[in-house]
């Protein structure tokens, strides 16, 4: 009898075990929503695949009457649009903003602090603020996701700096570089594979923030969607839209570690 | 022609002294070994060399100039670790220092002036016997071929000294006697002036031709960092003037071998007859 640590699970197993937990939800939900079903036909808690297949199927073919498009699409769309504007600006923001405040101490003594109080500020309590100044517009939308991550991102990119070696910095000062070639050649390159770490892990706040900005004032979104047929109960919408999101955020997280993989070989293998 | 002059230098951390009245003075093309107990200070007095520290008092000429408050490229350097860019390849590693004093902007040349300097980086590979690893990425080579890169890395900036700070402390015996031979040989063809940490006394005296011992000379067991450490013994290894006979001997021997036929080659005076009075 070896210690449980010590058991590791085949190749084979793995898959299998990983796909366990994911089966038995759906088996669960299956069975209580037949069971649901058979007492009331009408139920709208837990309603059947057939009637999800139904339900996008007419939030796919029924268009907007203002724009004309399908609304699963204007959703998608819309939704996508701000969500990659906000990480857009955020992913600029942090990086150039992390660079300098981690490289530079003057600017590191200077916004340092501020940054660490502006990024415990939890961005829906400012929300409202947002609202009143901005606008109930895309751009409050805008504002409250890249206030909710770029301070994140900023810091986490500000102490990857403040870790690169010492040694580095002296050797490429002995080599002749400039403060802006020791930027753009030395600290830049080694940061991006964090950036994109950072990018992951603030996916999530992201798609947070955008969903809630949706849900009070939008015109449109996935988000919107959610909350507007939440009033009619119609679990068939929001359950396949939560799946949707869901897929949305696995293909960006996936495809940004792929990048990642792909875009920095030196970075693989780690020292050891 | 490097001439160094380290003059009546004290570094001191407020009250904490670590080194004072430090006075060394080094002709050309001198390969200078500080050793000396771990915390003494030789890595601080190095690192006021490179201007990574400044010195409180005294002052650091070299050609009679006072030395840049900021590491700069007349002074090269090896580390322990950390001394190449892992992000680039080992030929990038090389080429990286010519290209940043060529293009101040994008740091990257094109053309025939990118092929002249790609081919003198690459001669310099060849020379550490890197050749055959330029396209891999530092944590693709072994210890010893990381610090054979940091090594060329330094060297095509071609610095008026190169200081090395424990470059052979990560590695194993036997890469350690390949590197000790290359450090030698190239000190020989480049002329240049070395300075070199090290807590390693066998490889001190095989590749310095001075050595000197920092440690301090006094000791308060009520105030312990009252007093700093100094130069405590200074020794000329292979003082310049057999050097310099030794040089004209192997210059003048392959007419003395056509003469009388020997292929006898003059051995290098060795230090490792000289003993260190450390304790």
């Amino acid at each position: 009898m070896k210690r449980i640590v010590n058991y590791a699970p085949g190749k084979g197993a793995t898959i299998i075990l990983g796909a366990l937990p994911l089966i038995l939800i759906a088996a669960v939900y299956l069975a209580s929503s037949q069971a649901r079903l058979a007492i009331n036909p009408n139920d709208k808690l837990m309603p059947s695949p057939a009637s999800f297949i139904a339900a996008m199927g007419r939030m796919a073919g029924q268009t907007d009457p203002l724009s004309g498009e399908t609304l699963f699409w204007l959703d998608t769309w819309l939704s996508l649009a701000r969500l990659f504007t906000s990480l857009g600006i955020s992913l600029v923001l942090g990086l150039v903003g992390g660079v300098l405040v981690g490289f530079i101490p003057y600017l590191r003594s200077s916004f340092g602090p501020a940054l660490a109080v502006l990024s415990l500020i939890p961005p829906l309590a400012i929300l409202p603020i947002l609202f009143i100044v901005f606008g109930l517009g895309e751009f409050s939308k805008i504002v409250l996701i890249v206030f909710g991550i770029a301070p994140f991102i900023m810091r986490d990119i500000a102490i990857r700096v403040s870790e690169l070696p010492r040694e580095q910095i002296i050797k490429a000062q002995t080599l002749g570089a400039s403060t802006w070639q020791m930027i753009v050649h030395v600290v830049l390159p080694q940061v991006l594979p964090r950036l994109i770490d950072a990018l992951r892990l603030s996916l999530g706040a992201a798609w947070l923030f955008l969903i809630a900005a949706e849900a009070i004032a939008s015109q449109g979104g996935l988000g919107y969607r959610i909350f507007l047929v939440r009033r009619y109960l119609a679990m068939d919408v929001i359950l396949p839209y939560v799946a949707w999101i869901t897929l949305l955020a696995f293909i960006m997280d996936y495809a940004l570690r792929r990048l990642s993989i792909a875009a920095f070989p030196w970075n693989n293998v780690r020292e050891n | 022609m490097t001439h160094i002059l380290i003059d009546d230098v004290w570094k001191e951390y407020g009250d904490i002294t670590i080194l004072e009245r430090i006075n060394i003075e080094l002709p050309d093309h001198e390969f200078l070994v500080i050793v000396g107990p771990s915390g003494a200070g030789k890595t601080t007095l190095l690192r006021m060399l490179l201007s990574q520290e400044i010195p409180t008092r005294g002052r650091i000429l070299i050609d009679g100039e006072p030395i840049a408050a900021e590491p700069m490229k007349d002074r090269g350097v090896v580390f322990q670790r950390y001394s190449v860019f892992p992000h680039k390849t080992v030929l990038g590693n090389v080429m990286l220092g010519p290209e940043w004093q060529g293009s101040a902007f994008l740091g990257r040349l094109f053309g025939a002036k990118r092929r002249a300097l790609k081919a003198r980086a690459m001669a310099l590979l060849e020379r550490v016997g890197l050749a055959e690893s330029a396209n891999k990425y530092p944590h693709q080579l072994s210890g010893g071929m990381q610090q054979r890169l940091a090594i060329a890395q330094a060297l095509i900036m071609q610095p008026k000294v190169l200081l090395l700070d424990e470059p052979f402390g990560a590695l194993d015996p036997g890469t350690r006697k390949a590197m000790h031979v290359l450090v030698r040989e190239l000190w020989e063809e480049n002329a240049m002036t070395i300075v070199m940490v090290t807590h390693d006394l066998s490889e001190a005296f095989l590749l310095g031709t001075r050595v000197i011992a920092v440690d301090k000379y006094r000791n308060d067991p009520q105030a312990q960092h009252r007093f700093g450490a100094t130069i405590t013994k200074d020794f000329d290894v292979r003082p310049r003037i057999v050097r310099d006979s030794w040089r004209q001997e192997t210059g003048r021997k392959p007419a003395v071998e056509a003469e009388a036929g020997t292929g006898e080659t003059p051995a290098m005076p060795s230090g490792a007859s000289l003993s260190l009075g450390l304790a």
